[in-house]
């Protein structure tokens, strides 16, 4: 066991020097980290709770999903019916899960083979799955059922959550936050972290807008009033003011003449003749035709700006709107048109997203933690070093140098891994810092112990390496598998604190089979002991 | 230890010095070597003490329960500074209760101007916790800062609650498995016991403080499995090794040599994970005080007592015998002690 080749002692020596290396760019600034070459940049990302920042995780709303699903599905068999010419009984309507239409007998047959075009196999992972995005019934009667499966679902959602990470990237990036990420998290969540955010309100308000933009024609074929008692008219709905407009309830056409898809460009900005914020925005080519021709047709009358679902501005038509361009003035405050301008250039979030969890840590707090972790850090280091020196002496020395290239070690393999340091995950340094030096306990101890039993201070120190190797083997892969279960069912911060104790107790089952080992290797070499003091 | 007699009379030395280290300064013994204490005898007043104490953590999780955090049972946590001197909690604690929120609680927290408090979760799903927290807000104007907020939805709070309580199945199960492999189904069994013992003795604790019992607690229990086991692993090796070794010894006499012997051990390492995590209690701040207090009630207070007291002794009935062992085994054990 003592005998260590020039070529393994190398190896030791040549993977601890390495690994504590790559902890070298956390002592450099930033700027003269970035001139270093690629490989040598990696470095610890320190965690939300420890630089302040922002932690948001959004679901999607499945039901709005699903809703709109529906929607399509019925929007497709009116029209291909149509089409077909096949003669309703009943007009498709949503139900429950399905969309329902009822045709006439002789035409059931055509109906559903027409209907087939609208279900599609779903793609599994070999090929086709043998499912299918519309599961077609005929209940007889004429009434024919189409039932949106559950996998076109999740199918969707999947979709759905992949373009709203598309777009609240460009949202965030356009409010200029630095290196945010955001990730998909399961199948229908997004998970948004910005570090060192000032403002999580506004944040928040600018990545969970959906921003949904319509404009539409006002429906002047009846009053608000009578609308409101009685039941609007079929193609019409209403849609209430925004809160700056007092919640004014407007009776609105259900058809888009153009919607935010459209825009090609949305910019804020101020009326020059009243000054108040707004927002100009420009159509691309087809949306500028149908714009222009609609507000031909209807001078004089009012249409309306609405955005999820509340109108923010209902302007009149004086005159035709040809250019392709406009401008939205509805009681904006600088900074609201300022994100509006931001949302509508991103893009509107396919489905609505709902914040379900929400941390955010406050610069100050995170400064304070790191100092305060620090500060634990070298008071626990310092108490574990002077109380194994004051047990072993020379021994206890060697135990310290091996547990100080154990902490550089560990700062080494997360700096490679990229991995993040949260406060709980400084508590597992300090601990690996007082667990690590039991490995070394544990051979002192057996040394001594097989001194006592007559053996001569070198075949005492190579048994007591062997057995106690084997032991420290088996006690730390329990606390290893405990740092596992940990690092899966932990988020964030708890996270961070399994990855660090799981690391450390890697690199102290490192340091304990070969570099104290190698350290008392070559002081027996040196020192040639005839007795051992090791305590 | 100093001086070595009997390796002395053993002669066969390679060098000549007679290297003393530190011959001034003389390094403390914290164990006196041959040390005989009787610790299976004890077993008639640790078990039944043990069998008690754990019956009343779980009389106490039961009917005193739990100080959940708001990531088990989901709302609303802000810490705010207040930006001139001490924080008017009775102030605070009107304004915040005139908002029609329902149960806000208020603690000072670390410092006179530190203040925390916690909103309880709002019915009516995940958007009432956003407008419940823009209320709290603006409520507590600008002469505060906002340090720390934390909302965590009806759907996130269950989530994390079942994976936590999953996590620490699944991690007992991993472990008794791993040790089913390494030893014999006994030990597994016994070193199982022993650490449920520490788990339900640790929760009974943080149901008598009411501490706060989040995620982080999640990560302290976990942690205490982890090490309590460590410990009582380092014993059950050495009763394994003794019982190749001693084929004719009663049971408790060599459970006996074995705490005896790994008792040092023991000591020291349980002295410096007590002193890392004393300077992590005394210099880590407010934000990691339960999480630290948790671990210290556990891996120093609960586990040593464990694996010495409960996890030896306990071997005694789950049927592992001495004096079973194959012959040829003896020879292999001889012979490997003499290398």
């Amino acid at each position: 066991m003592l005998y260590i080749s020039r070529w393994k002692a190398a190896a030791i020596l040549l993977t601890a020097f390495i690994c504590c290396l790559f902890a070298v760019p956390n002592f450099f600034p930033e700027k003269t980290v970035q001139r270093w070459p690629a490989w040598a940049q990696r470095h610890i990302v320190l965690g939300l709770d420890l630089q302040g920042g922002s932690h948001i995780l959004l679901q999607v709303d499945t039901n709005d999903v699903r809703r709109q699903k529906l929607q399509a599905l019925q929007d497709d068999v009116r029209k291909l019916l149509r089409e077909a010419r096949v003669g309703l009984t009943r007009a498709p309507v949503i139900r429950g899960n399905s969309v329902e239409v009822v045709v006439r007998d002789s035409d059931v047959q055509q109906a559903l083979t027409k209907l087939r075009d609208l279900s599609q196999p779903l793609g599994g992972f070999l090929g086709s799955s043998g499912q299918r995005s519309v599961d077609i019934e005929n209940a007889g009667g004429g009434l024919i059922r189409l039932t949106v499966s559950e996998p076109a679902i999740v199918e969707r959602t999947r979709q759905v959550v992949d373009q709203s990470v598309e777009i609240i990237g460009r949202r965030v990036n356009a409010l200029g936050l630095v290196e945010p990420s955001i990730q998909r998290q399961g199948v229908d969540r997004v998970l948004v972290q910005v570090p060192g955010l000032g403002n999580p309100e506004e944040l928040i308000k600018v990545i969970g807008t959906t921003a949904k933009l319509t404009f539409r024609l006002v429906d002047t074929s009846m009053s608000v009033e009578q609308a409101l008692q009685g039941r609007p008219p079929p193609e019409s709905e209403i849609v209430y003011g925004s809160k700056a407009e007092n919640r004014v309830p407007y009776l609105l056409e259900k058809r888009v003449i153009v919607s935010g898809e459209e825009l090609t460009d949305a910019q804020p900005g101020f009326d020059q003749r009243t000054g108040e914020p707004i927002v100009s925005f420009k159509f691309n080519t087809s949306g500028a035709r149908k714009f222009a021709q609609v507000t031909q047709e209807n001078v004089g009358r009012a249409f309306a700006i609405v955005l999820d679902e509340e109108v923010i501005s209902a302007p009149v038509i004086r005159e035709p709107i040809l250019g392709g361009s406009g401008q939205i003035s509805g009681s904006f405050t600088v900074e609201s048109a300022n994100n509006l301008a931001i949302l509508l250039r991103a893009g509107a979030l396919p489905a609505k997203l709902t914040v379900i969890e929400q941390r955010v840590v406050g610069a100050g707090l995170g400064q304070d933690s790191i100092e305060k972790g620090k500060m634990a850090s070298y008071f626990g280091a310092a108490l574990v070093v002077v109380f194994m020196v004051m047990t072993y002496g020379l021994f206890g020395v060697f135990a310290s140098i091996a547990v100080g290239i154990n902490v550089g070690m560990i700062f080494g393999v997360l700096s490679l891994l990229n991995a993040t340091l949260t406060l709980p995950g400084i508590i597992g340094i300090v601990l690996t810092i007082g667990i690590a030096v039991d490995s070394n306990v544990l051979i002192y101890e057996r040394i001594r112990e097989e001194v006592r039993t007559g053996r001569t201070p070198i075949t005492a120190i190579d048994a007591g390496f062997t057995r106690a190797l084997a032991t420290i083997l088996d006690s730390n892969i329990t606390t290893f598998i405990a740092a596992a279960v940990l690092f899966f069912i932990g988020t964030g911060p708890v996270r961070g604190f399994a990855v660090t104790l799981g690391i450390g107790i890697v690199t102290t089952v490192f340091t304990a089979f070969t570099l104290t080992r190698l350290i008392v290797a070559w002081w027996v070499r040196w020192a040639r002991p005839r007795q051992l003091a090791i305590s | 230890m100093g001086e070595v007699g009997a390796a002395a009379a053993a002669g066969n030395f390679i060098g000549e010095a007679d290297v003393r280290l530190h011959p001034s300064l003389p390094l403390m013994r914290i164990v006196p070597d041959d040390t005989k204490f009787d610790f299976m005898r004890f077993r008639r007043i640790s078990f039944p003490a043990s069998a008690l104490l754990s019956i009343m953590a779980i009389l106490l999780f039961f009917f005193h329960g739990l100080n959940f955090g708001i990531d088990f049972i989901g709302g609303t946590l802000i810490e705010v500074q207040s930006k001139s001197g001490p924080a008017d909690l009775a102030q605070m604690r009107s304004t915040l209760g005139g908002l029609g929120l329902g149960d806000i609680q208020l603690q000072q927290f670390g410092g006179p101007e530190n203040v925390l408090i916690r909103v309880a979760q709002q019915p009516g799903g995940e958007e009432a916790q956003q407008a419940a927290l823009a209320k709290v807000r603006q409520a507590l104007g600008t002469g505060v800062e906002i340090r720390r907020e934390e909302v965590v939805g009806p759907r996130v709070s269950k989530e994390l609650l079942a994976y936590s309580t999953i996590g620490l199945m699944l991690a007992i199960f991993a472990i008794l498995i791993y040790l089913w492999f390494r030893f014999e189904w006994q030990f597994a069994l016994g070193a199982m016991i022993a650490n449920v013992h520490d788990l339900v003795l640790t929760i009974g604790y943080m149901s008598l403080t009411q501490i706060d019992f989040d995620l982080s607690s999640i990560a302290a229990l976990l942690t205490i499995l982890g090490y309590s086991l460590n410990d009582t692993v380092v014993i059950y090796d050495r009763i394994r090794e003794m019982l190749r070794r001693y084929k004719r010894m009663s049971m408790p006499d060599l459970l006996n040599i074995s705490v005896n012997s790994t008792l040092s051990r023991s000591i020291i390492t349980h002295v410096t994970v007590t002193l890392a995590l004393l300077a992590l209690l005394f210099f880590g701040g407010h934000a990691i005080h339960s999480f630290v207090a948790t671990m210290i009630f556990g891996v120093v207070l609960v586990g040593t007592y464990t694996s010495v007291f409960i996890a030896a002794p306990i071997l005694i009935y789950l049927g592992v015998a001495g004096g079973r062992v194959e012959a040829e085994d003896l020879v292999a054990t001889q012979r490997s002690a003499r290398t």
